[in-house]
């Protein structure tokens, strides 16, 4: 049963939290809403769950419109980023509660706790309290609760937030397992675009109250609408600057061009905006069509494996710095320019006004 | 659809709205109905217009009892926001000590209130009290059914040690909330303990501590049987606060009249400095 | 600006200190250079916090001496050491604006007014908060805050280290990246000590010239990110550093060559013979995928494949062993089985987590 957004919006004291917003979220793939913190992904998930009341448009889901249908009869549950769970019980009755309230008889509830249990990797600490759980294991208490209810819609806002890198990691590996077998309308909200696109699925780009786009979550990484969506959707954030078109040619700044493809060709001279992403700038030419560039070096970051150069295109005219992102180790001198390559067949095409030109 | 959940929204509020009705609307509109009208107690009633108030308004015996009542306020404010906030502050803030400064602390606070009267009243007594004996042991002369400077201090030590464990525990709550991060940073500023007291804990009980001033305040302003089985108001009328000359003027003296516009008038000075107290106090949180 | 030693540094929180378990930090001889930066990088509990605080002077420790060049200041409190520290959560004091929250730490030492403000001055532009000086700090955003956490910090002149405490846990992505390359901006700037701690291996690695991996309290592995990366000393660096971490499975050892389940594997430690639990490690960027028809590698199943923008995660498996490796944006990946190339040069063999040594243990 799908979840329908239809025109919903809300404002409160008269503030725009969400503006109108029409979404289809389809069960059997992850729905993930990808944005920055104040975006409004938690607004839109409390809209969808029945905590808030759109104050205009219509929720529906499975075909029935539940518009004003209070949580309770919604069938619906939830992951926070704060591991919530009952303090004075333990991990077994933690996980049973959404099934005692159902009035489940107990062995039903019994098998049904140990399924998950053991899905979760609880088994063993099912006679613990969650005090005495580390931070991971409380998370996978609170989601094993979510999940063992036959829940309709499953919201997880930013489940791993407050979690350490490789529990991060674990836990998304197992994620989409755990819903692979429902059939429920999964929504996940996160500010992570590397967090979106390993997760798969499809996703939302939300900005300041806006969806900006949606679709499949490679689809919508690779071929952005809107320069927003591509600036939501790229960590570390994609590299814009204004070129200007004169016939086939391609021109930025004063000392770089390159030939236009076909279906740019075709439109009318004047002013873009061209944006790459930083694997797609590196210090040795790669990919189909590199083209070279320099850069004024700010800061270099070596990390194990890649280095990631920060760096000014021309003067400093408080645009915000580029940044290059290449495999292996290559130790730049801070100050002085380098030479970097773009490769200009990965790279995207934008109105001024920032929708994006099929190229 | 929208509209059989607001109606059932109405239904359900409706059983408090006629409670509500019933214990506040309704005597308070009798009292405005008592303060324009004259009767002598027969149900029969005469129009008199706004002449209480213009009475109970130049009377001197409510001027006294409204500088007394103001004194009182003003010097239990004084005192028991500043000792709570450092008794607050001398507090432990983990351990097993803990619970217990909690409950002793809260011991005061679960006395009723006739009962502190009447304890504070035999504690003082100079010739059975403890108190009243150790102060004339000490050679002062003390006698507070005698003496108005006597009555006022036992008066006032009262109400600090039955009220300032509030205000401890107000305060001690806002304290535990600051996160141990602030106190760290503070001390590698190099934070004197004055200016972790003024730029960290001051600011972060600031909530809690205007809601101790605006309870303190409306509790002592309203305050009337402690010092009712305390002092009776005495000696003479030395501490005879508005709410005992109130209950003088109408149940003493049966002038209902007079006494509703006083009643009045006593709402609003309470409603009129509560504002004055929270605006005065939020007015910098808002910018 | 000073050299920080630790010499023979432990720590127990608890009255009890028989057992391994009761020390939050083992044993610990270490030696930080002037000017360097260096990131202290592990799981929650793993005491990186404890050793952070025992520097700072938040904790004395239960054993042991810290030095500063080489003034014992073990028992200094911390306004005594000359160090700014930057928190997981922002501190800011709420009540006043931003120039006074910078200039708080100088107010605090007596430093003359004009002085003060000239200092103000200098570090807001650093930090680009210039604009914002006559604010109240409380309106501002969260990397706002932590600015002028770090801001706080880098004002007073006497500065010996500045530490940070997972600073960046509660910025959004997009500006982690702003305010970590902030970061190592600054520290080329300033040439301050800096000491990071974070759980976040990206964080440790882009930051520091030295990171210190530590597990139960105790150092595993100090060393440059690339040395991190390229020879994990034991496998809990190879799985904690690098996303996702190190393949490790389980393989004997016969003629110098790793064999697991059937297969021979080269491996780059030259090793004869090795003791107790065999194990060789590789990392998802050291494999090649070739398809099944190819000639050489271990036959595996495909198991899965995750998108990760400019590369792949493929999960493959064999007999029951998942095996992760890495492959780039664009390139095919065969649809149902595949044979796996491990690059012999960044194989190796380890034994009871530890990487054996050349010639191996007899």
């Amino acid at each position: 049963m799908p979840l329908d957004l239809k025109g919903v919006s809300k404002q409160v004291g008269g503030e725009t939290h969400i503006y109108p917003t029409d979404l289809t979220l389809e069960p059997g793939v992850f729905n993930i809403l990808l944005g920055t913190t104040g975006a409004g992904k938690t607004t839109l998930m409390q809209l969808m769950a029945g905590l808030e009341r759109p104050t205009a448009g219509e929720v529906w889901f499975g075909g029935v419109n539940v518009t004003g249908m209070p949580v309770q009869k919604r069938n619906v549950s939830m992951v926070h980023q704060q591991f919530i769970n009952y303090p004075n019980m333990s991990v077994f009755e933690n996980i049973a509660s959404p099934l005692r309230v159902a009035r489940m008889p107990k062995a039903e509830i019994k098998a049904r706790v140990e399924r998950m249990a053991d899905l979760l990797k609880l088994t063993p600490l099912l006679g613990r309290r969650p005090s005495e759980l580390s931070g991971g294991q409380q998370q996978r208490c609170a989601m094993a609760r979510a999940l063992v209810k036959d829940a309709s819609l499953v919201l997880l806002d930013e489940p791993l937030a407050n979690l350490d890198f490789k529990l991060r990691e674990e836990l998304r590996d197992e994620l989409p397992r755990l819903f692979a077998d429902r059939d429920c309308v999964v929504v996940y909200a996160t500010t992570e675009p590397v967090e979106a696109l390993l997760l798969g699925g499809n996703t939302a780009t939300v900005f300041q109250g806006r969806v900006a786009q949606f679709g499949p979550t490679g689809e919508v990484y690779r071929r952005p609408g809107t320069l927003t969506s591509a600036q939501v959707f790229s960590e570390p954030p994609i590299n814009t600057a204004p070129v200007t078109k004169d016939g086939a040619t391609i021109r930025l700044g004063e000392h770089t061009d390159w030939t236009a493809p076909p279906p740019i060709q075709a439109l009318p001279d004047g002013a873009y905006v061209f944006g790459i992403r930083p694997h797609h700038v590196t210090l040795a030419p790669d990919g189909t069509h590199p083209v070279a560039i320099d850069g004024m070096v700010l800061v270099t970051e070596l990390s194990g494996s890649e280095s990631v150069v920060h760096f000014r295109l021309g003067a400093d005219d408080g645009a915000a710095p580029w940044v290059s992102q290449s495999h292996g180790i290559h130790a730049v001198p801070v100050g002085q320019v380098a030479r970097l390559h773009m490769d200009v067949a990965q790279g995207l095409y934008f109105e001024p006004d920032g929708a994006r030109i099929a190229a | 659809m929208n509209k059989t959940v607001n109606h059932k929204a109405w239904f359900l509020v409706l059983p408090v709205l006629v409670l509500v009705a019933f214990n506040a609307f309704i005597p308070l509109m009798t009292v405005v109905n008592y303060s324009v009208q004259e009767t002598f107690g027969d149900n029969t009633f005469f129009w008199a217009g706004l002449i209480w108030f213009e009475d109970v308004l130049h009377s001197e015996r409510f001027h006294a009892a409204l500088v007394r009542q103001l004194t009182f306020t003003f010097t239990i404010l004084a005192i028991e926001i500043p000792l709570g906030v450092v008794i607050a502050l001398t507090m432990p803030k983990r351990g097993i000590w803990v619970p217990v400064c909690l409950v002793t602390m809260a011991l005061p606070l679960l006395i009723p209130w006739n009962v502190v009267g009447a304890i504070w009243n035999i504690f003082a007594l100079p010739e059975i009290g403890l108190l009243g004996q150790v102060l004339n042991g000490l050679g002062i002369d003390y006698n507070f059914t005698r003496q108005p400077g006597a009555a006022w201090f036992t008066l006032i030590a009262m109400d600090v040690w039955h009220w300032t464990s509030l205000v401890v525990l107000l305060a001690y709550a806002g304290l535990v909330s600051i996160p141990d991060a602030f106190y760290q940073a503070a001390k590698i500023d190099g934070a004197s303990t004055w200016a972790i007291f003024r730029h960290i804990q001051l600011p972060k009980m600031k909530r809690v501590l205007t809601i101790a001033v605006l309870l303190r305040f409306m509790d002592s302003f309203n305050i009337y049987t402690e010092p009712f089985v305390l002092t009776g108001g005495g000696p003479g009328n030395s501490t005879t606060l508005l709410s005992i000359d109130l209950v003088k003027l109408a149940l003493g003296q049966f002038d209902l009249g007079p006494a509703a516009a006083m009643s009045l008038i006593y709402f609003l000075i309470i409603l009129a400095l509560s504002w004055i107290f929270y605006t005065l106090m939020m007015r910098d949180e808002e910018r | 600006m000073a050299k920080i030693t630790l010499a023979g540094v432990r720590h127990s929180y608890g009255s009890t200190r028989d057992d391994r378990a009761d020390w939050a930090l083992q044993h610990l001889d270490e030696t930080w250079e002037d000017g360097g930066a260096y990131a202290l990088l592990g799981p929650s509990g793993c005491g990186k916090t404890t050793l952070l605080n025992i520097v700072s002077g938040l904790l004395r420790p239960t054993e042991g001496r810290v030095l500063f060049d080489d003034r014992d200041v073990t028992d200094q409190p911390p306004d005594q050491r000359h160090i700014a520290q930057v928190f997981q959560f922002p501190v800011i004091y709420d009540t006043m604006t931003v120039h006074d929250n910078l200039a708080f730490p100088l107010r605090n030492r007596g430093v003359d007014e004009t002085r003060v403000k000239a200092r103000v001055r200098e570090i807001a532009d650093m930090l680009e908060l210039t604009d914002m000086l006559g604010r109240r700090a409380r309106g501002l955003t969260a990397d706002g805050k932590q600015k002028i956490s770090l801001g706080r910090g880098l004002v007073r002149e006497d500065v010996n280290i500045v530490m940070f405490d997972e600073p960046l846990t509660v910025i959004d992505p997009h500006l982690k990246w702003q305010l970590r390359s902030k970061l190592k901006e600054l520290h080329q700037r300033v040439g301050l000590t800096m000491v990071y701690v974070t759980h976040d291996q990206t964080e440790a690695l882009t930051f520091a010239e030295q990171v210190m991996v530590m597990n139960e309290g105790q150092v595993v592995q100090i060393g440059t990110p690339v040395d991190l990366f390229e020879c994990p000393q034991h496998t809990f660096v190879g799985h904690f550093i690098g996303s996702p971490g190190m393949n490790v499975l389980p393989c004997t050892l016969e003629g110098g060559k790793a064999v697991v389940e059937g297969h021979a594997i080269p491996i780059a430690n030259p090793v004869t013979s090795a003791a107790g639990r065999l194990e060789i490690g590789v990392r998802p960027e050291f494999i090649d995928l070739a398809d099944r028809g190819a000639e050489t590698g271990v036959p595996v199943e495909i198991l899965k494949v995750s998108d990760a923008g400019r590369y792949r995660v493929v999960h493959t498996c064999l007999n029951g062993f998942v095996i992760k490796a890495l492959v780039s944006e664009g390139v095919e990946i065969p649809a149902d089985g595949a044979r796996l190339a491990l690059a012999p040069e960044k194989t190796r063999l380890y034994a009871d987590g530890w990487l054996v040594p050349d010639g191996g243990t007899p």
